[in-house]
C-alpha cells in the first residue's frame, strides 16, 4: 500500500510537483479551455491563415484590405475608400454598371466583418456607401493552414491524446495485472508457459505489426486503444509477475493460505495490494509511451482521423507547413512534450519515493 | 557456450513462426484487396488476377505456399511496385536502413555511455543534473518533432545541411536523419550506465581499490566492465529500437529504406511487401536479440552456465 511516508516524500519533491501541476493544467486546459478560446475547433477563416501568434486583434488593417480587395473584385466593384474607426469599416464602393445590392452578402461571408449597412447610395447605385462592424478575432496561438484556431485545436487534439492514453493504460493495467498475477502466484508449468508466452511477443516488432492491423481494419480510435493496449500489457505482466512471485513466498500469504484462503482472495486482498507500488510507477510510465505511439501512428497517418485530432495529428500538419508556418508545429509539440516530460518525470519520482529504484534502474 | 547458443536459436523459432503466421494471418484477412481499384475491374480479369498470385487458394495452402517460398528467399511480387520482387525492394533498401541504424546505434552507445559515466563519476554535481535532464527531455521528446527542429535548424536557417534526400549515402545527408534517429537512445543508455556504473562505483572491490591508491582510469576499467551488462544486454531491444525508429526517420527525411517502403506498402495494401518487412524485421530482431545474450553470456561468466 502506498503509505503516508513515500506520499508525503512525493509532495515534497519539487520535481514531482511541478510535473504534477503541468499534468493538472494541461488536462483542466483541454477540458475547459476549448469553451473559452472564442473559436469553435472546426471553425476555419479562410482570409487568416497560417496567422503567427499574437495578442493583437484580427483582422490587423492590412489583412482586412488585402481580403476587401478580394471580396470587392469578386462583387465586380471597386474600392473608392476604405477606412477604419473605432472597430466600424467605413467602405465607398463604385462600379460602372452600378453595384449589385444583392452581392453585399460576400462581406459577411468573409467572416472578417459583421452584417453591412448601406448609409448612402448615389448615381443609381453607381457609387455605394457601406458601414460594417470589424470582428475583433483572437488567436493566441496564431492559426493553421485552413484558418483555425491552433490553440482551441491543440486543446481539442489534447482531449483525445489524453484520453487515448487513459484508456489504454487502463486496459494494459487489466490484462497486465490479471495476467501477471496469476502467472506469479500459481508458478510451476503454468507460470513458465505463460511467461514464455510473453518472451514470445516480447520479441515481436510491435509497433510493425500495429501498423498492420490499423491498415487491416481502418484506422480509427477504437482499434488504435485496442492495438497500442495489446502491446503495452506486456511490461505491466512482468513486473505484477515479479511481485507476485517474491510475495507469495512471504509468511503473511503463507498464513492466509494455511486459514483457508483461496487463491482469488490471497490475489486480491494480499498479492495485489502489495504489488501497488510498482504497478503505479509502471501505469504512470505506460501512459507517456502510450501518448508517444498514438502521435507516431497519427503521425504516419496511420492515427486518429480527420475531422477528430490528437497531438500527432497536429505535429503532422505543423511538419508539412514547417518553412511558411514554423509556429504550426511549434504550439501542438509543446503541449506534447510537456505532456510527455511530466509524466516520465512523475513516474521516476514515484518510482524514487517508493524507492524502487534499487533493483530496476533502466 | 555452443549449448547457450543452441538453446537461444531453439527459442527463438515460436518467436519467429508467431510473426511468419500473424502477419500472414493479418493481410489475408483484410477488407479490401490490393486490386481494389477505384474503377472495378471486370469480374473475369479480376479472378484471373487473383489465380496468378494464388489468392482463390484456401489460406493454409496459400501460407504452406509463402513458407516454401521463404525457405527458396523468394518473398514474391510486389502488388504496388510493378515488375519488382519484394525481395528485390527490400535488397535495394536494407542497406540504407542498416547505414543508418548502424551509425545511429554506435553514436548512442558511445555517446550515451561516455554521458552515462561522466555524470556517474560527477554524482550530484551540475553536469550530473545537467546530463540527466538532458536524457530525460529526449527520451520525451519525439523523433518526429526532433526531425522537423533540425530541418528548421540546420537545413533552413543556416543551410548547411542539406533537407532531406539521400544521395547514396553521401555524409551530409546521413547526419540530421542519424541524429535524429540516435538522440532517444543516447538518453536511454546515459541513464542506464549512470545507474549502473554509481552502483559499481560504489560497491566494495571498487572501494577497496580506491583506497589502496589505484589510479582513477584503471578502477574506472574495472567498474565499467561490470556496470556495463546491462548496457549491453539493452543493445538488443535498442536495435529493435532503431528499426521501429526508421519508420518516422525514413518518412521525414525521404530515406529510401526498409521504413519508408513498408509505411507505403501499408497505405498502399500491398499484402506481400508488408508482409515481407514484418518478415525480415522480425528475423533482424530475433538476431540481434540473439547477439546481445551471446555478448552478455561473454562479458558475464554467470550467465554461461544456463539459467
Amino acid at each position: 500500500m502506498i503509505g503516508d511516508r513515500p506520499l508525503g516524500r512525493l509532495l515534497r519533491d519539487p520535481g514531482a510537483l511541478l510535473s504534477l501541476g503541468v499534468l493538472v493544467l494541461i488536462t483542466l486546459a483541454c477540458l475547459a479551455g476549448p469553451r473559452l478560446t472564442g473559436h469553435t475547433p472546426e471553425r476555419s477563416y479562410p482570409d487568416l491563415r497560417q496567422l503567427p501568434p499574437g495578442l493583437a486583434a484580427e483582422p490587423s488593417p492590412e489583412r482586412l484590405r488585402a481580403a476587401l480587395d478580394r471580396i470587392v473584385y469578386r462583387m465586380r466593384a471597386r474600392i473608392e475608400e476604405a477606412a477604419v474607426t473605432d472597430g466600424t469599416l467605413r467602405l465607398v464602393l463604385a462600379a460602372d454598371g452600378g453595384v449589385d445590392r444583392r452581392s453585399l452578402v460576400y462581406l459577411p461571408r468573409s467572416d472578417l466583418v459583421g452584417a453591412p449597412r448601406i448609409v448612402d447610395a448615389s448615381e443609381g447605385d453607381r457609387r455605394l456607401v457601406v458601414e460594417a462592424p470589424v470582428r475583433r478575432l483572437r488567436f493566441l496561438l496564431g492559426t493553421d493552414v485552413h484558418g483555425r484556431d491552433l490553440l482551441t485545436r491543440s486543446l481539442v487534439a489534447g482531449r483525445v491524446s489524453l484520453l487515448i492514453g487513459l484508456t489504454a493504460t487502463l486496459a494494459a493495467l487489466l490484462i497486465g495485472v490479471l495476467y501477471g498475477a496469476v502467472s506469479g502466484y500459481l508458478g510451476g508449468v503454468v507460470d513458465a508457459l505463460m511467461m514464455r508466452i510473453v518472451d514470445i511477443l516480447y520479441a515481436l516488432p510491435f509497433v510493425f505489426f500495429v501498423i498492420v492491423l490499423v491498415v487491416v481494419f481502418r484506422p480509427g480510435l477504437g482499434l488504435i486503444l485496442v492495438a497500442i493496449a495489446a502491446v503495452e500489457w506486456l511490461d505491466m505482466a512482468r513486473i505484477v509477475r515479479g511481485q507476485a512471485q517474491t510475495l507469495r513466498t512471504r509468511d503473511f500469504v503463507r498464513a492466509a493460505r494455511a486459514l483457508g484462503l483461496g487463491p482469488r482472495a490471497i490475489l486480491a486482498r494480499h498479492i495485489l495490494p502489495n504489488a501497488l507500488g510498482p504497478i503505479a510507477v509502471a501505469a504512470t510510465l505506460i501512459v507517456p509511451r502510450v501518448i508517444l505511439t498514438e502521435s507516431f501512428l497519427s503521425f504516419l497517418g496511420l492515427g486518429v482521423q480527420e475531422p477528430q485530432t490528437s497531438w500527432g495529428v497536429l505535429v503532422a500538419e505543423g511538419a508539412r507547413a514547417i518553412e511558411s508556418a514554423p509556429h504550426m508545429l511549434a504550439a501542438p509539440a509543446c503541449f506534447l512534450v510537456a505532456t510527455l516530460v511530466a509524466l516520465n518525470t512523475l513516474g521516476d519520482r514515484l518510482a524514487d519515493a517508493l524507492d524502487l529504484r534499487r533493483s530496476r534502474s533502466a | 557456450m555452443i549449448g547457450l547458443v543452441l538453446r537461444r536459436l531453439a527459442q527463438s523459432v515460436p518467436t519467429l513462426f508467431v510473426v511468419l503466421a500473424g502477419s500472414f494471418l493479418l493481410t489475408r484477412l483484410a477488407p479490401g484487396g490490393p486490386f481494389d481499384l477505384e474503377r472495378p475491374l471486370a469480374p473475369a480479369a479480376m479472378e484471373n488476377l487473383r489465380r496468378v498470385y494464388g489468392l482463390d487458394q484456401p489460406l493454409p495452402v496459400q501460407f504452406g505456399r509463402y513458407l516454401a517460398a521463404l525457405m527458396r528467399g523468394d518473398l514474391g511480387p510486389s502488388f504496388s511496385f510493378r515488375d519488382l520482387t519484394v525481395a528485390d525492394l527490400l535488397a535495394r533498401a536494407l542497406p540504407v536502413s542498416m547505414t543508418l541504424g548502424g551509425l545511429a546505434l554506435s553514436l548512442a552507445l558511445g555517446l550515451g555511455i561516455g554521458l552515462g559515466s561522466l555524470a556517474a563519476l560527477r554524482r550530484g554535481s551540475f553536469l550530473d543534473r545537467a546530463i540527466g535532464f538532458g536524457a530525460a527531455l529526449s527520451l520525451s521528446v519525439p523523433s518526429f518533432v526532433v526531425a522537423p527542429l533540425l530541418q528548421i535548424a540546420f537545413g533552413l536557417s543556416l543551410r548547411w545541411l542539406p533537407l532531406s534526400g539521400w544521395e547514396g549515402g553521401s555524409p551530409a545527408h546521413l547526419i540530421l536523419p542519424v541524429a535524429t534517429l540516435a538522440l532517444p537512445h543516447i538518453g536511454a543508455v546515459a541513464r542506464l550506465t549512470r545507474a549502473s556504473l554509481a552502483e559499481a562505483l560504489s560497491a566494495q572491490p571498487v572501494r577497496t581499490m580506491r583506497s589502496l591508491g589505484l589510479p582513477p582510469l584503471r578502477v574506472l576499467r574495472h567498474a565499467l566492465r561490470g556496470a556495463l551488462l546491462p548496457v549491453i544486454a539493452l543493445a538488443g531491444p535498442l536495435a529493435a529500437g532503431l528499426l521501429t525508429g526508421s519508420v518516422v526517420v525514413e518518412t521525414i527525411f525521404g530515406l529510401p529504406g526498409v521504413g519508408r517502403y513498408f509505411v507505403e506498402g501499408a497505405l498502399n495494401r500491398d499484402y506481400t511487401l508488408v508482409m515481407g518487412t514484418v518478415v525480415l524485421v522480425g528475423v533482424l530482431v530475433v538476431a540481434f536479440n540473439l547477439v546481445a545474450d551471446l555478448m552478455a553470456a561473454w562479458a558475464d561468466p554467470r550467465l554461461r552456465l544456463g539459467r
